[in-house]
């Protein structure tokens, strides 16, 4: 632990120093702040308040940008060393494989967490600051925080895993931008197309919330809009999310990273420098 | 010399790449304080030797014993400082940033400052490694193989890109590890160097380990000539060539080769044609001579 511990100290100064952190926490800030103000016309006539409206059109924005700064992250983990030449003489010292990704994600993670705090934060105080926030609305922000760094640490690992599987930093990029677009955007249509095809059949009813909850993406969103009716409301997801127990979003979306993880290890190990 | 606590100790080793072989059967140990120049080819399989010796790949068959571990294994690794062949590390930290991760990695109190001082990057510690000159990096390599006081170093190719004041400073390190009682391997093209600077010499041709003695031990055993050289005064240079069978190589110079033990003949034959000869070199075969006997080259 101890040797993850340096690992991850490394990182976190290679995060700083390349501006990595600023960047990412200025993307958050940006879109939030955009999102929340934009968004804040229809308020009127949905009868919440604004932090809600915020929530749920943050929690769209989070889908797509939470994967996306994770795998720009991951990708390099592990191809990136190899290329420079670094990653045989890492190794050689005495730290397990599985302490270094370790190392690597507490950092990667903590950078993804003060991004997605100051980011949401900013966006819920201005919320809060024009309309003010009932307590719902405002769990409802922590919890969109919460399961932001969780959805986040699912793309990290499975950043790693490509890192590792891939000859190459260049080959791993290309196939995180694969992997995002499968599982932010690809896998939606499909089920979207399956269920226009199946036009209300036995797959709608009882297959289509279990698929759908097995992708890390929509195990996010359906987790935030099921624990909270209005952000459901206003994000139209109401009806999926009932059709499922009240544990399948957030089982699904704790899985994944420890799955991924245990994935990516397996993948470094058969790394040969 | 089994014996379980040598530095390096390895038995019959193979490695396979798909189905090429490319260690056959290689024997090979190094005592504590004894510094081992290891020769090859690029793609002899030295770096490959390394690389199996640190547990980064697997062999086949035959064994690797570090200090007694297995490769790979936490107590070989806490034993062994490796400098890779043109290392390199992340451009964004500073060269002091780099050493402490190490440190850390290691689990050693390492005194940081003076290493870097040491190796002398004093003054571009807290500089970016981005910035650094190949000879900078190569000399951060260095500081981290001093780290913890190992019972093996492995170093590949460890004076490439370095200058002749810096492969000084590199030799003088290099002895000091080797005085503290680490046994040292060094990888390398550089024959010159190592000529002088190493214990023992082995040699790797396509993958199989052909030669393993002292620089003298390998003389003895190859059988190379003496070259000597014999000027001429005036035109006695054909007659000194047909008298002592040598060739010509220009209008003054003769050329003789003869065998180690023939060598104190030719002087006196030599010597005793008065005037006529003005000057004699004698060159005793060089590593480079037995580098392309053992490796081959005078075979084909």
């Amino acid at each position: 632990m101890r040797r993850a511990f340096a690992i991850a100290r490394a990182e976190m100064l290679i995060l700083r120093r390349n501006r990595w952190l600023f960047m990412a926490t200025l993307i958050m800030l940006a879109f939030s702040l955009a999102l929340s103000f934009a968004g804040s016309a229809p308020t009127g006539t949905l009868g919440v308040d604004m932090l809600t409206v915020s929530v749920a059109s943050m929690t769209t924005l989070s889908v797509y940008l939470a994967p996306l700064l994770a795998l720009m992250m991951g990708f390099d983990a592990v191809a990136g060393d190899r290329d420079r030449g670094s990653l045989a003489l890492l190794l050689a010292y005495p730290a397990s494989r599985a302490e270094i990704l370790l190392g690597k994600l507490m950092a990667h993670l903590a950078a993804l967490a003060v991004a997605m705090c100051i980011g949401f934060g900013a966006a819920g105080a201005v919320a809060v600051w024009f309309s003010g926030a009932g307590a719902e609305s405002l769990m409802a922000l922590g919890r969109l925080v919460l399961t932001s760094i969780l959805l986040g640490a699912v793309f990290l690992v499975l950043g790693y895993a490509l890192s590792a599987l891939c000859s190459g930093a260049t080959a791993a990029a290309g196939l995180s931008a694969g992997v995002w677009l499968v599982f932010v955007v690809l896998y939606d249509l499909g089920l979207l197309g399956a269920v226009v095809m199946d036009s209300g059949g036995i797959f709608t009813q009882k297959i289509f919330p279990w698929v759908m909850v097995a992708n890390p993406a929509d195990a996010f969103r359906l987790w935030n809009v099921a624990a909270s009716e209005s952000v459901a409301l206003y994000s139209g997801m109401a009806g999926a999310a009932s059709a499922l127990p009240g544990w399948a979003a957030p089982l699904s979306l704790l899985l994944w990273p420890a799955l991924g993880f245990v994935l990516a290890c397996a993948a470094f190990r058969r790394v040969e420098p | 010399m089994d014996n379980a606590k040598s530095p390096l100790q390895i038995r019959a080793l193979d490695k396979f790449r798909g189905k090429t072989q490319v260690l056959h059967g290689i024997d090979l140990d190094i005592a504590p304080g004894e510094r081992l120049a290891l020769l090859g080819h690029n793609g002899a399989g030295k770096s490959t030797m390394i690389k199996a010796v640190l547990g980064l790949i697997r062999h086949e068959g035959g064994s690797i014993r570090i200090c007694g571990a297995a490769p790979g294994s936490a107590a070989a690794r806490a034993a062994t400082a490796f400098l890779p062949e043109a290392v390199s590390f992340h451009p964004a930290l500073t060269g002091h940033e780099q050493l402490s991760l190490f440190a850390r990695l290691a689990g050693e109190r390492a005194d940081i400052d003076g290493l870097l001082e040491r190796v002398g990057l004093g003054e571009a510690m807290h500089r970016r490694i981005g910035a650094y000159s190949k000879g900078m990096r190569q000399r951060l390599g260095l500081a981290q193989v001093l780290l913890g006081r190992p019972k093996l170093a492995l170093l590949d190719e460890p004076t490439s890109g370095l200058d002749p004041i810096s492969r000084q400073d590199l030799y003088a390190i290099i002895n000091e590890l080797a005085e503290q009682g680490a046994a040292v391997l060094i990888a390398s093209h550089a024959l010159t160097e190592v000529e002088a600077r190493t214990d023992r010499i082995a040699i790797l041709r396509k993958g199989v380990k052909v030669a393993d003695d002292t620089l003298a031990g390998l003389s003895a055993q190859a059988g190379l000539p003496v070259r000597l050289r014999v000027q001429a005064s005036g035109a006695h240079a054909d007659r000194i060539a047909v008298e002592t069978g040598g060739r010509r190589i220009n209008g003054a110079s003769v050329e003789i080769l003869c065998s180690p033990q023939d060598k104190m003949a030719e002087l006196r034959k030599i010597a005793a044609m008065g005037d006529a000869v003005a000057d004699i070199d004698m060159v005793p075969p060089r590593l480079e001579d037995l580098y392309r006997h053992y490796s081959g080259e005078d075979r084909r």
